[in-house]
């Protein structure tokens, strides 16, 4: 995998301890086993993409990232802690709900559906969990804000509540929510599934920006022409294990595996 | 009410794309006004027969602004608002509680709710009066210590058994109100990294409450008209006082009109204010708020005056 973009600015955090490791993870809904051992690794700085069909478990697999699924089997380290569980010699510890509180701040999520809260405007959404969460004022709260509303475009939307929002004008404000609690991890749940196609670019845009700028983020996305872009690393998921892996651009274009091919056939 | 002008269902010319407004001759509905004549001299019977009754109607002016029926009125809004106060405390405690993953608290709120929602008002107001059967002293301690039937004054009696008893109606109100929100806000913020209580606070209440106030409007107004029930423990509310005025004065039917008189004002005005509620939490929900009630009727009042066939 070469590193193409970050290394100009960010090579100080490309050390040795990956920024999600996932060994063997499973993970079951009732009787449906949707993981069935994913082995992976996404590296500091780099734009981690998975694809695959839906039902395929990537999802899930994101989800489990920050807590939001439980792992039924197997570890999954963040920045090389367990998500969790806390393990003290060979026994694990549940940790408690704050303790998991504590460490959704430095991962930012981005849903398929935005998920703004409703009852506030594009601003107040923004600055909510810094001042909630970590205690910052809201004077200095709304002036990162307004930085962070600026750098995804719609500063002249701050007061608009996000009904009177447009779906890729959202998703947008989602991801400056997201960033204003300075994560050193994001991810992306399938950002541009549920807008229309004229409204995908701007929100590409703005994730293709964050990628310049070092962030390590993990995208499940159907973007193909964003993973050959914009992504380090790709990983493509049939029934919830990782069938293939490796730089998209090669993934992409030469695909080995069978299914791989069968997959991409149809959806580039 | 523009809606009818343009619902047209006889052949209409609609000139091809032009920029001229479609003029044409709404639909007349007859039935509207034969059906308000008929009503109209309904109530002019019924308004009649009853000024014919042998009911002395001069003494309801007389009594209308009574001192006693004031204070009567001042206690019936006090014992309304501090048990609804208690009720919607209560009730979201309670409905948190049955939500709540903790098989315990979970199980307490549902024996509460079953117990307060399946057992009548009146009878837990008589049983809270007379609990000194089985609690002759109430003890807290250093800080109080009294008989039970003078700490059980009628005042508490009545707020802790129609605050208690609301609790448990308003807890399964809250219970939908906080189902109805998306789960996806729930995720959202946890994935911010907020708690369960901010995310409850901040996030879920905030828009449960949509849904919560519409319904909790009517439990106002139900309460309102409930607290006539607390005479039977000798709290000297709106309806109590009536009763006692009607004894004393020679009038008792008469006080019962002027008690049904000052319930359905004061519900009135309740009304009013729960409409300014709802549209307070409706916004967010949509794109511009309703309107409010003088431009309602503003607009009404247009549209009965348009003259027929033109145009708005």
């Amino acid at each position: 995998m070469t590193e193409t973009k970050s290394g100009a600015d960010t090579p100080v955090r490309s050390s040795a301890v990956p920024m999600v490791k996932a060994e063997d993870v499973h993970k079951s809904f009732g009787y449906v086993e949707v993981l069935k051992g994913i082995d992976l690794e996404v590296k500091t700085g780099e734009v981690f993409c998975l694809i695959g069909p839906s039902g395929s478990g990537k999802s899930t697999f994101l989800r489990c990232i920050n807590h939001l699924e439980k792992v039924n089997a197997g570890k999954l380290y963040v920045d090389g802690e367990l998500v969790g569980y806390r393990q003290k010699g060979d026994k694990l510890y549940e940790l408690k709900d704050s303790e998991v509180a504590l460490k959704r701040r430095d991962i930012g999520m981005v849903f398929q559906r935005f998920n703004l809260f409703p009852h506030m405007t594009a601003v107040e959404n923004v600055i909510e969990a810094p001042v909630q969460v970590k205690g910052t004022s809201k004077a200095q709260a709304r002036e990162r804000a307004m930085q962070l509303l600026e750098r995804v475009g719609l500063a002249d939307k701050a007061g608009n509540y996000p009904s009177q929002l447009s779906g890729g004008q959202q998703q947008r404000v989602a991801i400056a929510r997201a960033l204003a609690m300075d994560p050193k991890l994001m991810l992306f749940d399938e950002p541009t599934s549920a807008l229309d196609p004229e409204l995908v670019g701007d929100v590409l845009d703005v994730m293709r920006d964050l990628a310049e700028s070092g962030m390590t983020m993990v995208v499940v996305t159907h973007e193909m022409g964003f993973a050959r872009e914009v992504g380090d690393s790709l990983v493509f998921m049939d029934g919830g294990v990782v069938v293939e892996s490796g730089n998209p651009r090669e993934v992409l274009t030469n695909p080995q595996h069978e299914r791989t091919q069968a997959f991409l056939s149809k959806v580039l | 009410m523009t809606v009818e002008n343009t619902k047209t269902d006889g052949p209409v010319d609609v000139p091809p794309a032009g920029p001229e407004a479609i003029k044409a001759i709404p639909v007349r509905h007859y039935g509207r006004y034969v059906s308000a004549v008929i009503a109209l001299a309904l109530m002019a019977g019924v308004v009649y027969a009853f000024s014919q009754g042998k009911i002395n109607w001069g003494a309801i002016p007389d009594y209308f602004f009574d001192g006693r029926v004031l204070q009567g009125v001042g206690k019936t809004l006090l014992i309304t608002v501090l048990s609804m106060t208690i009720g919607i405390g209560g009730g979201i405690l309670l409905a948190v509680m049955r939500l709540s993953k903790n098989p315990v608290t979970s199980s307490i709120a549902w024996f509460y709710i079953w117990f307060f929602r399946g057992t009548p008002v009146l009878v837990q107001l008589v049983v809270w009066f007379n609990l000194g059967l089985v609690f002759e002293y109430i003890n807290l301690g250093p800080i109080y210590k009294d008989q039970w039937s003078d700490f059980m004054t009628p005042f508490l009696t009545a707020l802790l058994g129609l605050g208690l008893n609301e609790a448990a109606y308003m807890a399964e109100i809250c219970r939908a109100g906080l189902l109805a929100v998306d789960e996806g806000q729930t995720e959202a913020a946890h994935a911010l990294g907020m708690s369960h209580a901010k995310t409850l606070r901040r996030i879920v209440i905030p828009q449960a409450m949509r849904v919560i106030v519409p319904p909790t409007g009517n439990e106002v107004i139900n309460m309102l008209k409930t607290t006539s029930l607390v005479s039977v423990v000798q709290y000297s509310e709106l309806f109590r006082v009536a009763q006692d005025i009607g004894q004393t004065s020679g009038a008792p039917a008469e006080m019962l009109f002027l008690a049904a008189a000052w319930y359905l004002l004061l519900t009135s005005i309740f009304s009013v204010g729960q409409y300014y509620l709802e549209r307070y939490y409706a916004r967010g929900s949509s794109r511009s708020l309703p309107p409010t009630v003088f431009q309602k009727i503003k607009s009404n009042m247009l549209s009965f005056s348009r003259p027929k066939g033109g145009l708005a």
